[in-house]
């Protein structure tokens, strides 16, 4: 997903017979068999051959639930090809299982006439007890429409690993790093960076790196001597045509971590993050913990509460307050946003939102916390809300919240999901001295001072700080005197402050670009509407549908409160609208509210991304 | 403020115009009384102090103080002072809250601003009650009090906040008394120069409520013979003949009370109080002034390194080590790859 939308070359995507598109794997074991790290350093080989790709990383909540279980299988998949990635992809062509359990989970997903690639030599009958297999699948024919590869992994590699004199324990971690030689060898990807990366990683065990080298190149010789008996054969993925430019690989939580801090340097004023840990928002915090010395404070709080009111503590004392967490955390966290919200404070909550009610899913996405971010509080309390739409738009996202949040002194919610957090793709690196600074300017002038003073356009209030001589005043939750600030219970009053914070975040409307429409034209037979981390499945379900002549476009909504001025009337140009979401039809609701518009709903909650071929069934069935 | 002639600040100058609105008798306008003419005498600059408060009749507090102040939800001004303190540790920060808003909604947030040693001064009035809401048990209520929600008294034991705070890992823990105009500026003079987080329990009568709770020791006639003034280095004496004292019983090393010249009892058999060790401030925490005299002063004061100042020099230990640190840098770091 590394082209930006207007450069997009609608014609690249033409299904030759002969040449590749792209590529599914899906690196599937047990929770500890190092799958993440196998499928995150295949990515970044990729990556550096300019493929374009997407990832989906999918683990268990727990860290490490029993071995061989179904419930501790962890899987990561990657999409990559020359031509322009949109999604993880709907179903692998290659899966990788590393034990019966990792088999059994995923094989109803692999293409028919799919590769496979099994560990054999983790089908020991005790394995197979524990995953539930009655037979061994690899001999009763559940495999037998696949193109199997058998081996022994777990053999070769302690064959390979055999000179470094490692405990039997040790030396089967590297049982992935075999099997990541073999997958580099099917598609040409190179074995340096991993290399490379090894080395940095074991710096202080050389015995843990060279063998981990050394199964990865065992897996690598393999793959050439497969081929040469017929079994298997290597092919070569051609690099994506994108836009010229240096690129990087980034998931969301990365891109989000440098958006903030790119808009504290934007803003001229360093970051204070309160955070409380929580998946899969912690990254985060790992993230901007480790950028110090760009000025970012980070405070890992007592609890989800302690973690919002510091930020608030700190934006009133003169940084700009941040705070992250996901949807159980975001509820502990709404009595705090009101108090940011009616001492107008600058605030960015960062809600990377997971399966729910309740503690849900953890480790599984979803888009529920809308209603949450829009209408969760107590009181009249309007606050903007944003949400990403692709991992390296979290960089542009998290620099929009800053910029929102401290020009109309507001807390900015922003909307991410677990996808999008550990989801990875190639970026084009920003100019970023090409980014408009939007600097804060504290009040210093006492004339006429008090703390809720407004700039008459955007009803922003005067940023006095502890520390300035003259204006020494107080804030709090309890209603103010709107000329005055001071504590009122005045009915009049109530009202007029009431209307004003209304309308001073329904004014930044003025402020943000008008929606466009994705891909396709405005009117029309269909139009799909999307929102947050759904981009990429509808966006590719959407052109593959006007290349079969469907009259149907994609418009993609990133200011979901208050929504673009020109919104309303673009979905009445439609005959009709389909909104896609990971809910039970949160953004359709507020869409209805906002503009009376019947929808039809599509909405999934299976901790997944929308496969692109549903979303194609859907559209044809309106629009065919 | 004027720099050519910096005029003495009086208590006045402390005082905001809002009208205070606690009930007439409140033990809270002696306290903030005191802590008016406190800042006036360590000539405090209005401009560099913050009061920070949750909710409860004593978090009105900032409101009545003409320096910086944030009145912000129940129970959580511990934490956002410690946002105050991350974003600007040269502010003077006090924390002011009482037994509800400090050791119920917000226990918590009182365990860890006490652990972590941010720097800052606590004030926690405890009256034993619930006032704003008009008069509910709390959780330092002595177990039988009569209140709406206890009709028949309560049946939950009481806490100890001062015990809590030496639980907590406090390093500076003292007690006074609303009403003690004399003892309350010394007590909030050591508190405010403590580096470090300063608890401080203020025994306040809510006249509405729950009146004369703490009258065993605090009522006149009686004070002197249930009050001891606790002094680093000083022998832990009190009575109007100033001839009682604590001393461990011998054999079972409990405190006991003795009277110099009974019993071939010294001046010399009496405790001497060290306010660096905690064994003996969690033994003096506990009595409770009714068979036993309370004790008010310094009960605890080692100080330590401050949590605002470690997180200072990590950043700044960060920052001398990438001195250069700047976006693109950050940007272009790791694995880059050029399409022409």
């Amino acid at each position: 997903m590394a082209t930006q939308l207007a450069q997009e070359d609608e014609s690249g995507s033409g299904k030759s017979s002969s040449q590749i598109d792209s590529v599914v794997i899906r690196f599937a074991g047990d929770s500890g068999d190092g799958m993440q790290l196998t499928g995150t350093q295949f990515t970044n080989s990729t990556a550096l051959m300019g493929t374009d790709l997407a990832t989906f990383p999918d683990f268990p909540a727990e860290i490490r639930a029993p071995a061989g279980t179904t419930f501790g299988v962890s899987a990561y998949q990657i999409n990559f090809g020359p031509r322009e990635i949109m999604t993880a992809g709907d179903a692998p062509d290659v899966l990788v299982a590393m034990n019966p359990a990792a088999l059994k989970v995923n094989l109803e997903e692999l293409k028919p006439g799919g590769t496979l690639v099994v560990d054999e030599g983790a089908f020991t009958e005790r394995n197979l007890a524990k995953a539930g297999y009655d037979h061994n699948p690899l001999i009763d024919g559940t495999i037998s429409p696949y193109n199997v590869i058998k081996l022994d992994i777990t053999k070769m590699t302690l064959e390979a690993v055999k000179q470094f004199g490692l405990s039997n324990k040790e030396a089967l971690r590297s049982k992935n790093m075999w099997t990541l030689g073999l997958v580099l060898w099917m598609y040409g990807r190179q074995r340096a960076p991993v290399v490379e990366w090894l080395e940095g990683k074991f710096a202080k065990r050389p015995d843990i790196a060279d063998s981990n080298i050394a199964a990865l190149n065992a897996g690598h010789a393999f793959g050439e001597t497969l081929e040469l008996a017929g079994d298997l054969s290597h092919l070569d993925v051609a690099s994506a045509r994108v836009e010229p430019g240096v690129y990087r690989t980034i998931t969301g939580a990365e891109a989000l971590a440098l958006g903030l801090v790119a808009g504290s340097k934007l803003a001229e004023i360093d970051i204070m993050f309160g955070s409380y840990p929580i998946t899969p928002a912690s990254t985060l915090l790992h993230q901007l913990a480790r950028l110090k010395e760009h000025g970012v404070v980070t405070f890992q709080a007592e609890d989800e509460i302690a973690a919002i009111c510091a930020a608030i503590g700190a934006s009133f004392a003169g940084k700009l307050g941040i705070t992250s967490s996901s949807g159980p955390g975001l509820a502990l966290k709404s009595e705090a946003m009101g108090l940011a919200l009616t001492t107008e404070l600058p605030l960015v909550i960062v809600n990377s939102q997971r399966g729910g009610p309740s503690t849900g899913l953890p480790t599984k996405t979803e888009q529920s916390d809308l209603y949450q971010a829009v209408y969760g509080r107590n009181g009249d309390a309007p606050m903007p809300v944003i949400a990403s739409y692709a991992p390296g738009d979290c960089f542009d996202t998290a620099i929009e919240a800053v910029r929102l949040a401290v020009k109309y002194m507001t807390p900015v919610i922003l909307l991410t999901d677990g996808y999008l957090a550990n989801a990875a793709e190639p970026w084009p690196i920003p100019d970023f001295d090409s980014l408009k600074h939007f600097p804060v300017e504290f009040e210093t002038n006492p004339d006429g001072f008090h703390p809720y003073k407004r700039d008459e356009k955007t009803l922003a209030r005067n940023w006095a700080i502890p520390g300035t001589p003259g204006l020494e005043h107080r804030i709090g939750g309890l209603e103010k005197d709107y000329d005055s600030g001071n504590i009122s219970y005045a009915s009049d009053n109530h009202q007029k402050m009431t209307d004003t914070r209304w309308n001073k975040v329904l004014n930044i409307a003025d402020d943000i670009p008008d929606q466009e429409i994705a891909v396709g034209d405005a009117g029309g037979k269909l139009a799909v509407v999307g929102w947050g981390s759904t981009f990429g499945p509808i966006h590719r379900a959407v052109k593959s549908c006007r290349e079969t002549g469907l009259d149907v476009s994609h418009i993609h909504v990133k200011h979901i409160w208050p929504l673009p001025k020109n919104l309303g009337d673009l979905l009445q140009t439609y005959d009709q609208v389909l909104i896609p979401e990971m809910n039970m039809g949160q953004f359709a609701t507020l869409l209805r509210d906002q503009y009376l518009i019947e929808s039809v709903r599509f909405n999934q909650v299976n901790g997944q991304p929308f496969k692109v071929s549903a979303l194609v069934d859907k559209i044809t069935e309106l629009a065919g | 403020m004027n720099e050519l002639a910096p005029k003495k600040l009086t208590a006045k100058d402390f005082a905001t115009d809002q009208e205070v609105r606690w009930c007439p008798g409140c033990g809270d306008y002696a306290i903030l009384k005191s802590v008016q003419k406190t800042l006036a005498d360590l000539e405090a600059d209005p401009a560099n102090t913050v009061f920070v408060s949750g909710i409860g009749c004593s978090s009105r507090f900032p409101y009545y103080m003409a320096t910086y102040g944030f009145h912000t939800i129940h129970g959580r001004a511990p934490a956002i002072a410690t946002g105050v303190k991350l974003a600007n540790p040269d502010l003077d920060v006090w924390l002011v809250t009482g037994d509800g808003d400090g050791l119920s909604i917000g226990g918590n947030h009182m365990l860890h601003i006490l652990r972590r040693n941010v720097d800052l001064q606590i004030l926690l009035f405890n009256n034993e009650i619930y006032g704003l809401t008009k008069g509910q048990y709390s959780p330092t209520s002595r177990p039988g009090t009569n209140s709406p929600s206890s009709p028949g008294g309560s049946v939950e034991p009481n806490m100890n906040p001062c015990a809590f705070a030496v639980g907590a890992s406090a390093r500076f823990i003292a007690r006074t008394i609303d009403t003690d105009q004399k003892h309350m500026p010394t007590i909030l003079k050591r508190a405010r120069e403590h580096r470090g987080a300063s608890f401080v329990e203020i025994y306040q009568n809510c006249i509405v409520f729950n009146d004369n709770v703490f009258g065993d020791f605090t009522n006149k006639q009686v004070a002197a013979d249930r009050q001891i003034h606790a002094e680093h280095g000083e022998p832990l004496i009190f009575g109007k003949e100033k001839d009682k004292g604590l001393r461990f019983s011998p054999g079972d090393h409990k405190i006991e009370v003795v009277t110099i010249g009974e019993n071939g009892v010294t001046a010399d058999d009496i405790l001497v109080h060290d306010e660096t060790d905690i064994t003996i401030a969690n033994m003096l925490i506990h009595l409770d002034g009714h068979d036993m005299p309370v004790v008010l002063g310094v009960l605890y004061c080692e100080p330590g390194q401050t949590y605002n100042d470690s997180v200072g020099e990590r950043v700044a230990k960060a920052k001398e080590a990438k001195p250069n640190a700047d976006m693109k840098e950050l940007l272009f770091a790791g694995s880059t790859w050029t399409v022409d």
